[in-house]
Formats: C-alpha cells, sequence, structure tokens
C-alpha cells in the first residue's frame, strides 16, 4: 500500500466563497487523501510555507474572483525559488481558457474550470503524483 | 426497469421528498385564518399588500459595479436610461474588507469584483448626475457597511437632499458573512456593535432608509437548503432585533425598516413556499416574541435575486432560461424588488448586453405574463400550502436548536450553521456526481459550448485608483484627519454611538482604509476556525 497522498487545499486572495474548496477539501479526503484546508485570505507567502511544513505532493487553490493571474505566478515563483517544483499546482474555479492556457505555462498542471465533476479531479491527482513520482 | 422506476425518489433540490399528488387529505392541519389569511392580512402568507403588483410592479433593480467609480458611474446612467427603477452598488474586494486600493493585499482584486471605492472622492464620482432623492440605491456592503453608508449619506449632504428624503438599502448583514459568505473584518461582537448603531443611527436620522437586508442569499449559494437559507436568515433577524432591543429602542421603532434579501433557486414551488413560510414566520416572530404592535413592523420586505450558484458555464444561454423560471418563482412568491443574474456570469461581471436581456426578462414577466394581475394566485394551492406548512415547522426546529446553544453568535462560534451548510453542499454535490440530481449541460445533455462574448475589466482600474488616492492623500487636510480618526478611535472603545464619527472622518476624507484601521486597533481582527 501506498501511503496517502497528501493535499493542500488554500484559499488564496480576499474572497471568502469557500463552497467549492470545502467540497473539494471533502471529496479527496473521501477518496483516501490526507487534506489539510489552509482556510481564507492565504497570500502566497503562506502557502508556499505550508505546502513545505505539511510536506504535501499538491497545491489545490481555489479561486473566483478573478485575481488568479495576480496569485498563482507568485506561487510559482516560491516554489521554484524554494526549489519545490515537484509539488503539483491545480488551480479551481472561475479561470477563463486563455488565462486558464497561460496559467499551464508557468507551471499550473491543471486547471479545473465550474462544472467539473470531483471525480475527474480525483483522478486527475492520482495520476499526476504517480507519474511525477516513478520510483 | 419497473422496478428502477419504483424506487426512483422525487425530491426537490433541497433533497425533500414529494409526494405523487397533493389534495385535502394532506392538509388536515392546515387552518386558513391562523395559516393563511388575505393579501395585505396578517401573516401575510399571501403578500404584504392587498392588491400586491397592481398598485406597483416590484423594484427592478440590478445589482452592478465594476471596475472604476467613473466606468460604473456610467453603466447607472445607462441602466437607468433602459427602464431599471433603483441601482444596487456592487463593490470590488478590498472595499467589501475594508482596504485602499493601494493596500498590498488589494493587488490584482481592485474592480474585479464590483466598484472600488476607497474615499468620499470616490463615492461622489460614482454618483455623479444622480440626483439621490429621486432614486432609491442598494449599498451591499458588509463588514465596512458604516463607512460607506457615511460616505453615501454625505453625498446627499453635498448634493442639499434631505437625510429624511433618502431612501435605499443597505445591506449591513454581519451574521451571514461568519455563517456563509466570510467577509467579515471584526470579531462578531463588535461587529453586532456597529450594525446596531447604524440601526439606531437610521431610526434617528434616515427614516427611509433600511439600515439592513438581513440576507439569506450568500446562505443559499454557500450551498444550504431551502430551509437552512429561511432558518438561518429569520433567525439572524431575530439576533439584530435583540440587539436593538438591548440598545434601548422600542421595537416599533426601528422594526419596520428592517429588510430581507432571499435566493431566488431553481426548485420552483420549494421557492414560492419559502418566501410566504418566511413572512409568516416573521409576523409571528415579531408579534409573540418581541410584542411589536405596528403593522409595519410585523410585514416582511424582501429582496430577491436569481440563483448565482445555479448559473452554468456549459451552455451559457440555458442560464437566460434558468433566471426566467426563478424570477417567476419570486414574483409569484411576493418579492418587493428583483435582481435578475445575466446568461455570463458564470463566467465574469455582465456584458452590458447580458445584463439587458436579463433586465428584459423581468419587463417580460411584468408587462406580458399576466402573473402580476393578481395577489398571491398560487395560494390555497393544495401542493404549494403543504410545502409552505413543511417549510414552517422546519424551520422552528432550527429556531429551537439555536435559542437552545443561546442564540446565533453562540450557534456562529460553535461552527454550526456553517457546518449545516457544508454537509448540505457536499450532499447536493455528490448527488450531481452520481446524477441523481441532473444539471442541463453539466452531466446531462452535453454539447460543444460556442464562446460567448465576455465583459473585461479595463487592467488599468488599479493603476488609476491607487494614483487618485495618492494626490487625494497628498491634498486634503491631513492634521483634520488624524484629528476625526482619534475621536472615532476614542468611542469606539467607549460605548457612544459610532455613525457621527465616521461621518467626521469621512467627511475630510480619510479613506475607507483609515476608517477601518482604526477600527481594527480597538476590536480586532476575526480569523475563522476553518472546518471540512
Amino acid at each position: 500500500m501506498n501511503p496517502p497522498i497528501r493535499v493542500l487545499v488554500a484559499k488564496p486572495g480576499l474572497d471568502g466563497h469557500d463552497r467549492g474548496a470545502k467540497v473539494i477539501a471533502r471529496a479527496l479526503r473521501d477518496a483516501g487523501m490526507e487534506v489539510i484546508y489552509t482556510g481564507l485570505r492565504q497570500t502566497p507567502e503562506m502557502i508556499v510555507n505550508a505546502a513545505l511544513q505539511e510536506d504535501v505532493q499538491v497545491i489545490g487553490l481555489s479561486i473566483l474572483s478573478g485575481a488568479h493571474n495576480a496569485i498563482v505566478p507568485r506561487v510559482m515563483d516560491l516554489l521554484r525559488e524554494k526549489d519545490m517544483l515537484d509539488v503539483k499546482v491545480i488551480v479551481g474555479g472561475i479561470v477563463p481558457d486563455e488565462d486558464a492556457a497561460a496559467l499551464k505555462r508557468q507551471g499550473v498542471s491543471a486547471v479545473f474550470q465550474p462544472g467539473a465533476s470531483l471525480d475527474a479531479i480525483v483522478d486527475f491527482i492520482r495520476q499526476s503524483v504517480m507519474t511525477g513520482q516513478p520510483e | 426497469m419497473d422496478m428502477a422506476v419504483a424506487e426512483k425518489q422525487y425530491t426537490t433540490i433541497s433533497g425533500v421528498p414529494i409526494e405523487p399528488l397533493y389534495d385535502a387529505e394532506q392538509l388536515q392541519d392546515f387552518d386558513p385564518h391562523r395559516d393563511l389569511a388575505r393579501p395585505g392580512e396578517f401573516p401575510y402568507t399571501r403578500g404584504i399588500h392587498e392588491s400586491m403588483y397592481r398598485g406597483r410592479l416590484w423594484t427592478m433593480r440590478q445589482f452592478s459595479g465594476f471596475a472604476t467609480p467613473e466606468e460604473t458611474n456610467r453603466r447607472y446612467h445607462y441602466l437607468l436610461e433602459q427602464g431599471q427603477t433603483g441601482l444596487s452598488v456592487a463593490f470590488d474586494l478590498p472595499t467589501l474588507m475594508g482596504y485602499d486600493a493601494d493596500h498590498a493585499l488589494s493587488e490584482g482584486e481592485v474592480g474585479k469584483c464590483g466598484a472600488s471605492i476607497s474615499s468620499l472622492e470616490d463615492m461622489e464620482i460614482l454618483f455623479r448626475g444622480i440626483p439621490l432623492a429621486d432614486v432609491t440605491v442598494s449599498m451591499t456592503i458588509n463588514s465596512p457597511a458604516a463607512v460607506l453608508w457615511a460616505m453615501y449619506l454625505a453625498v446627499a449632504e453635498q448634493q442639499g437632499v434631505d437625510w429624511k428624503a433618502v431612501s435605499g438599502t443597505l445591506q449591513n448583514d454581519i451574521l451571514k458573512e461568519y455563517i456563509a459568505q466570510k467577509e467579515y473584518i471584526f470579531p462578531p461582537r463588535p461587529s453586532m456593535r456597529l450594525v446596531t448603531d447604524t440601526i439606531e443611527f437610521g431610526t434617528r436620522h434616515t427614516p427611509r432608509f433600511n439600515p439592513i437586508s438581513i440576507s439569506g442569499y450568500h446562505i443559499r449559494e454557500a450551498g444550504s437548503t431551502a430551509v437552512q437559507e429561511l432558518a438561518f436568515t429569520l433567525r439572524d433577524g431575530m439576533e439584530y432585533v435583540e440587539w436593538a432591543l438591548e440598545r434601548g429602542l422600542q421595537v416599533d421603532e426601528f422594526a419596520p425598516r428592517l429588510s430581507f434579501f432571499f435566493n431566488a433557486h431553481s426548485d420552483f414551488f420549494e421557492e414560492i413556499a419559502k418566501y410566504r413560510a418566511a413572512r409568516k414566520l416573521w409576523a409571528y416572530a415579531m408579534r409573540d416574541r418581541f410584542g411589536a404592535t405596528e403593522e409595519r413592523s410585523l410585514k416582511l420586505r424582501f429582496h430577491s435575486q436569481t440563483a448565482g450558484c445555479s448559473l452554468t458555464w456549459q451552455q451559457p444561454y440555458n442560464n437566460v432560461v434558468r433566471t426566467a423560471i426563478q424570477a417567476l418563482a419570486a414574483v409569484l412568491g411576493g418579492t418587493q424588488s428583483l435582481h435578475t443574474n445575466s446568461l455570463d456570469e458564470a463566467y465574469a461581471l455582465p456584458s452590458e448586453q447580458a445584463v439587458t436581456i436579463a433586465l428584459r426578462t423581468q419587463q417580460i414577466l411584468g408587462c406580458e405574463s399576466g402573473v402580476a394581475n393578481t395577489a398571491d394566485p398560487l395560494g390555497g394551492s393544495y401542493f404549494v400550502e403543504r410545502l409552505t406548512l413543511d417549510m414552517e415547522q422546519a424551520a422552528t426546529d432550527y429556531f429551537r436548536r439555536i435559542d437552545e446553544m443561546g442564540g446565533m453568535i453562540a450557534a456562529i462560534e460553535k461552527g454550526f450553521p456553517q457546518s449545516e451548510i457544508a454537509n448540505a453542499s457536499y450532499t447536493y454535490q455528490r448527488a450531481v456526481e452520481s446524477k441523481e440530481k441532473l444539471v442541463v449541460g453539466v452531466n446531462a445533455f452535453q454539447s460543444q459550448d460556442q464562446p460567448i462574448e465576455l465583459l473585461h475589466i479595463d487592467q488599468t482600474a488599479e493603476a488609476h485608483q491607487r494614483k487618485k488616492l495618492a494626490a487625494l492623500r497628498a491634498r486634503r487636510d491631513n492634521s483634520q484627519v488624524r484629528k476625526t480618526l482619534d475621536a472615532l478611535r476614542r468611542a469606539a472603545e467607549g460605548t457612544a454611538n459610532t455613525m457621527p464619527f465616521i461621518l467626521d472622518a469621512v467627511r475630510v476624507y480619510a479613506t475607507l482604509g483609515e476608517i477601518c484601521d482604526a477600527l481594527r486597533e480597538v476590536f480586532g481582527s476575526y480569523q475563522e476556525t476553518a472546518h471540512i
């Protein structure tokens, strides 16, 4: 048995709409993952520090406010600075297609837009953690 | 196959089982005098006015705001020209959280979800050319509501409009922020003191302004059931009444100006029953729990907005149809004002074209459908009356549980409403996942989407707002700013009503962020314990 996948679910920015973040956190936990939920209003620095301390394999960012272009690149920069690029970053929320493509070019593994199924997200995380750790 | 049909569960979107048929047998406990009466008569189940929309249609009030106050002002002029009858201001996240546009945490958020307002100067621009004596204005602002309201009243002063003539609504419902939307600044008790300050100030100075709009909308959007929306909202309302009574106000002095705000979700009859039960529950609570005697204190007036969370990213034109059905439920439920969502709002703030279709939807309901010709056309329907009674009963059970916990603040501190909502939202999402609940275009009848034209927020809004703010800080009398902020801090430490002090600070162009910082120093900031 592999140890459970560890995921940090984070809610950056000023927005307080946490319905999506909480549903995802619960779905990942029900799928057998260990989920750490940061709560609201986390800065990129707080998120990356929490990811380091909790030794997670995946960071899930929930952003609905349109601030993704300001927030996500900073998270990616900090991961690069701390040599943590093996941590997969996935983004969920209201992210237009062209922004999603740009975020992926900056190293985001996946962007899940409204209507994405919970099973698809669970499957994606399992697959990407497996392929990311060949041993 | 037959077995599958027999086992199929018919439930509302909230998961409430529905019978194959409703008739007199299900209404044996129904007492028309106690439960229904006539429209305009206690307990107002059928509506608060005798003739309902024959007297006047509901107010068509589209919530809007984006980017700079200059751009939002242009949108307001457009909406008024299109026949909209009231304004409703959407503020951006920094404003909602009490930060100026030039604060570090505002980076990337200025003007994104609404208009950016950092000072009285921005508020003056927002309402340029709009006479505040003639237009009713609703402002969706909560934690820093007292500050934005003070700015609004200061603009009215500048226009020479008597405060007694100013009419509109402040959302100012902090309890639902802790429960659902999570845009709070201060801890619950000092926040309740600020709300009570505005209710008291309004009672004395602005008799036509609703100082609070007690909101279920956000509770529902956070994933609650219809019953939870109803129960938590009305119980929040009772909490505000208790605080105002504690302050020494008489119930009939302030209760007529309490207003409500509900969601208009997709389950048509469940929603209609929710509005009818709300009026009835409030009338009985005000009369029997608080001893109100004025008729206006007993009447629950509400705004409604179609359900943002029901809008789909997939096949966005379907959202026009969803919104029309939801709006019809709000009208048949007797709403006083209505916002219809635009088809593109799962993507972005609405484009001008999309918001026009949304407004036209209301105009078609009002002018063409005939549903406004008679009061409460569904009154007496076996199904609707049964649902209304059940809704009332389930909400009453929640009231009892919350009372036993020691009231809504104690319940919030325990995380009770928060976890009830989180459970409901997860249950619903699982039902969508398993296709027990179908969402057209999402888990049924999928097809390839055509891209739609979206509103793009001007990326220069943030720089524009910062530049304007820097100029203001350099231009204003900073000694006056310091003096008024010191006076506000002292008032907040004591028990005086803070509104006059906030007004003094606003008039000398102290910024939203500076005023909220002064209050943060006294009240502290709130952090919730996150549960999943």
